[in-house]
């Protein structure tokens, strides 16, 4: 693309793929940035293009027909010289210039060389996703725990299944796709463990019985995971995972209203593997240094305040995804076509032909965030999850901080945020920057104040050297 | 009865303030309307540096405060706060900048500062460039864990009586004669006191203010990178020459001057940059690379290392880039003790000192106020009394 | 199949397959020991945010076995602690 862009888009997942091809309908020259080697995000993860017939992975995913069409889209654009995708590259930092925009970014496909660059537009448009949401428990940081996420990814990306008797718990409706896709490569899950119980759903009965594709594919889990004998267990919670240089068993204990375990029920199972997550944590990073305003979401998120098109409060920015509520896929394809609109209509230019209407598209996000938001509220954080954990358990992996340090900081050291545990403790201040015990080290510490994320100016690591290179 | 004492400010200088007037047996309450050490406390190495200061008032309060954190280290322990006599390493990048740095060294040391003259760097930093003509090292340079430290000497002080306010000061309580009895917070809370110290840091120009003594500080913003936690690669407090010329620079544009060091926690800081843009946040990617490429200058294997964090501050410092600590003039009672710019880690506990000896009316561990008057306030107050 | 070189050991893997991918095929959840409690770890997040699967690749440090695609050839070194 020898033309400068009209619009920088970072992250090609469902919200960034729509975003982008929307834009292109409508005639804009659009960058799209992602790390990963393909487009699809996690909720559409795939190998890269080139490694497709050798790891199959269609059987695992949803809404293929959505993808490909988004994928013919990106390719028709890069096909007429006005979609620049750039794969492999990282952004660590999202500034703003006199006319627009600029993100920073290394250059990683030839990994490990990094080159850094800068890549500019008038306008920029974030979808970064989530990550799985963590609470710790003892034994969580034993090799062969890793987070749901991380057990889809490797089956979805690499086509491995990361062990052959699996436990997963925590809560949210994405246990059950991933017990699905291990379940139909083999794998025995030996249990499902949601901490909240089905009749959640019942106070917030409206918005879930709106959505009838969402019952449809919870339906068609709950089908193949009993053909599997499966056993979803409501209402227990992994409490804890055992072993040496691996898990070899987790402890299961049905949870009280409260979350606390019922005395009494806690049972051993042996696993070789286990998968932990407690809904998504979005990805804020760039967004929180560029000055977004936030707010809290209803699953304890602070999330990016955006209006109805998808413009954050700064202006050229938008965001769509996760990023403003975490919401799925189809909700972060409207949101994403919603922000392109927004981006062109801002632009001057015309709106994107195209089959769905924009009413539609902006009545289909509503419904989905009643959705998501109902979803939120049916499974909260179990007040009482911190009764797991012993002095002894780390919270912060990076850094080891144990839970009973972080006790000692808020008692002693008087620290009540994320910020000044960090501080006294180190935790927070490793490799990740808080992004996995962040949430934890909030609910430790700060009660029920809402969650704000640290504010990572470098949001992702990049070498000294590629920055060094940038200097004039 | 014990003098009744408020402190303004929970960063490294308010609670050193609040240690040294607790121990002086006085009657403390140290105000902030955050937790301790959240401001710039937090966004510094945490330099404790005779180094990179000229011969004059601010190097002989930095003598007496480098010995005033040894002993803070043997009372509270040096761990509770990672004191560390690392010792610094300056290092010029040619000839005539080493000739220039033996000249600064040499008057250093008329000052009472040890130095060591060093020919061959890489006998103390292996990992350094070839082609260094030479540097000084200073033995007394050490760093401590800013927020560690504040929060040590804090806890010292309410273990001495003193106690913790959470507010934001408002303004003043005055009583006969024009003299301070007190403050008001911003949620109308009232502490009486017979004197107030103004150790709120970039933001005591502002509390001088509400206080009805107005002192000029201003925000002079620096950013920090951190990297991915490593071995000891990097023993001193590294920098180049060029630093101290950034530190007495008046200049308002960006200045890098690049400073090399690691930590107990295995990470490296790279410092120093220095930009007048009030207190704007905005990240500015050209200081991350300018600096990026100064630090793998100075240390090749760098260039394969992982910037992990990046943060930024803001500095406190005076038109004539000296701290102002002492009693105001024109508000009995008030006595100011900020404006340490970048040194404020370090001159932390001799503050504390000298605040308690102005109190006191005689010296105080070592703080003579007879002695420290080049940093009074009385040098903005006279027309053309503050050195440009 | 192709191969990656993991301490000096050949290890197969699937074209398309991350560092991280081939090396649990292979059956290793664990590569590297922390710091401090020289505590085994491995994948955990599996998509770049936890950091836990640091490896070297190609002599360049602090890699994240999730996200780097293996290619014929590569060479890997686990990390025993950070302080190689």
């Amino acid at each position: 693309m020898s033309e400068p862009a009209d619009l920088l888009v970072v992250g090609a997942g469902p919200a960034g793929m729509a975003a982008a091809a929307t834009a292109l309908a409508g005639g804009l020259r659009v960058v799209l940035v992602d790390s990963g080697a393909a487009v699809g995000g996690q909720y559409w993860r795939h190998p890269p293009a080139h490694a497709r017939a050798a790891i199959p992975t269609d059987d695992l995913h949803h809404g293929l027909r959505g993808y490909r069409a988004l994928c013919e889209a990106l390719s028709a654009g890069r096909a007429a010289g006005r979609l620049e995708l750039r794969l492999a590259h990282h952004v660590w930092s999202a500034v703003r210039e006199d006319d627009g925009f600029a993100i920073h970014v290394v250059d990683r496909r030839r990994a490990p060389q990094e080159t850094a660059g800068v890549l500019r537009a008038p306008k920029l448009l974030v979808a970064t996703g989530a990550y799985d949401r963590q609470l710790p428990f003892p034994g969580w940081d034993l090799p062969g725990v890793l987070t749901v996420g991380g057990l889809q990814a490797l089956l979805k990306g690499g086509g491995v299944a990361a062990g052959s008797r699996v436990a997963l718990g925590g809560t949210g409706p994405f246990l059950l796709p991933v017990a699905a896709a291990l379940a139909s490569r083999g794998v025995e899950v030996v249990a499902v463990c949601e901490a909240a119980h089905p009749s959640a759903w019942l106070r917030h009965p409206g918005p879930l019985l709106r959505n009838p594709r969402t019952w449809a594919e919870g339906a068609g889990y709950a089908t193949a995971l009993a053909r599997r004998r499966v056993r979803f267990r409501p209402r227990t919670a992994i409490t804890g995972a055992e072993g040496g240089d691996r898990v070899t068993a987790v402890r299961i204990a049905s949870l009280r209203p409260d979350g606390s375990p019922r005395p009494g029920t806690e049972r051993h199972v042996e696993v070789d593997a286990v998968g932990v997550g407690w809904g998504f944590a979005p990805q804020l990073d760039l967004l929180v240094p560029l000055g977004c305003a936030l707010t809290d979401s209803a699953d304890g998120n602070a999330v990016v305040v955006v209006g109805g098109g998808q413009r954050t409060t700064v202006p050229g920015l938008y965001a769509a995804g996760e990023t403003c509520g975490v919401g799925g896929a189809a909700l972060a394809v409207g949101e994403g076509r919603l922000a392109a609109e927004s981006v062109l209509a801002d632009s001057g230019a015309a709106p994107a032909p195209g089959p769905k209407r924009l009413a539609g598209v902006r009545s289909a996000v509503a419904r989905h965030r009643a959705f998501a938001r109902a979803l939120a509220l049916a499974h909260p954080i179990p007040p009482a999850w911190s009764s797991w954990l012993t002095d002894e358990t780390v919270v912060c992996r990076c850094e080891e901080v144990t839970a009973g340090a972080i006790r000692t900081a808020r008692a002693e050291g008087g620290a009540d945020d994320h910020r000044q545990v960090k501080q006294l403790t180190r935790a927070g201040m490793g490799w990740c920057q808080g992004r996995m015990c962040g949430p934890a080290v909030h609910c430790l510490t700060a009660g029920q104040r809402g969650y704000e994320p640290a504010e990572r100016l470098v949001a992702t690591p990049v070498t000294l050297g590629a920055l060094a290179d940038l200097d004039p | 009865m014990a003098l009744k004492v408020v402190v303004v400010g929970a960063g490294v200088v308010g609670a050193a303030c609040a240690f040294h007037t607790a121990s002086a047996g006085m009657d403390v309450t140290v105000v902030d309307r955050g937790p301790v050490g959240a401001g710039t406390t937090s966004r510094g190495e945490g330099n404790v540096l005779l180094s990179d200061k000229e011969p004059g008032p601010e190097l002989a309060l930095a003598r007496l405060s480098r010995r005033l954190w040894d002993e803070a280290g043997r009372e509270l322990g040096p761990d509770t706060f990672e004191l560390e006599h690392k010792g610094g390493l300056v290092v010029a990048s040619t000839t005539e900048g080493l000739a220039a740095l033996g000249e600064f060294a040499a008057r250093q040391e008329a000052a009472g500062v040890r130095i060591e003259p060093v020919d061959r760097v890489q006998d103390l930093e292996p990992h350094l460039a070839p082609g260094i003509p030479g540097g000084v090292h200073y033995p007394q340079d050490a760093q401590v864990q800013p927020v560690l430290a504040a929060a040590a000497l804090l806890r010292a002080a309410l273990q001495r009586g003193a106690r913790l306010h959470k507010g934001e000061v408002a303004g003043a309580l005055t009583g006969r004669g024009g003299r301070i009895s007190g403050v008001r917070t911003t949620t109308g809370d009232v502490l009486h006191a017979d004197a107030v110290v103004n150790a709120a840091g970039t933001w005591g120009g502002e509390v001088g203010r509400r206080l009805g003594a107005p002192v000029e500080v201003l925000p002079r913003r620096g950013f920090v990178l951190v990297t991915e936690p490593l071995p000891p690669m990097v023993r001193h407090k590294v920098y180049s020459a060029d630093y101290v010329a950034g530190v007495a620079s008046s200049d308002a544009g960006l200045e890098t001057s690049c400073v090399v060091e690691g930590t107990r926690g295995g990470t490296i800081l790279i410092g120093a940059s220095r930009e007048r843009v009030g207190f704007d946040l905005t990240m500015n990617t050209a200081v991350v690379t300018r600096l990026a490429a100064q630090a793998c200058g100075l240390f090749p294997f760098l260039r394969g290392v992982h910037l992990i964090r990046a943060y930024r501050g803001f500095r406190p410092y005076c038109p004539d880039h000296l701290p102002v600590v002492g009693p105001d003039p024109r508000v009995p009672g008030v006595v100011h003790a900020c404006g340490h710019e970048g040194a404020g880690i370090g001159l932390a506990p001799a503050t504390g000192a000298l605040v308690t000896a102005h109190l006191l009316g005689r010296p105080w561990r070592g703080a003579d106020p007879a002695v420290h008057t080049g940093l009074l306030p009385d040098r903005f107050l006279i027309p053309g009394g503050a050195p440009q | 199949m192709s191969e990656i070189v993991v301490d000096g050991e050949s290890l197969p893997f699937t074209e398309g397959q991350t560092v991280a991918a081939a090396l649990v095929a292979a059956g290793r959840v664990a590569w590297r020991t922390t710091r401090v409690g020289r505590r085994p770890r491995g994948v955990f997040c599996g998509i770049g945010v936890c950091f836990d699967c640091l490896l070297t690749i190609d002599g360049a440090g602090g890699q994240r076995a999730c996200l780097v695609p293996a290619r014929p050839g590569m060479t890997v070194t686990t990390e025993e602690g950070d302080d190689e």
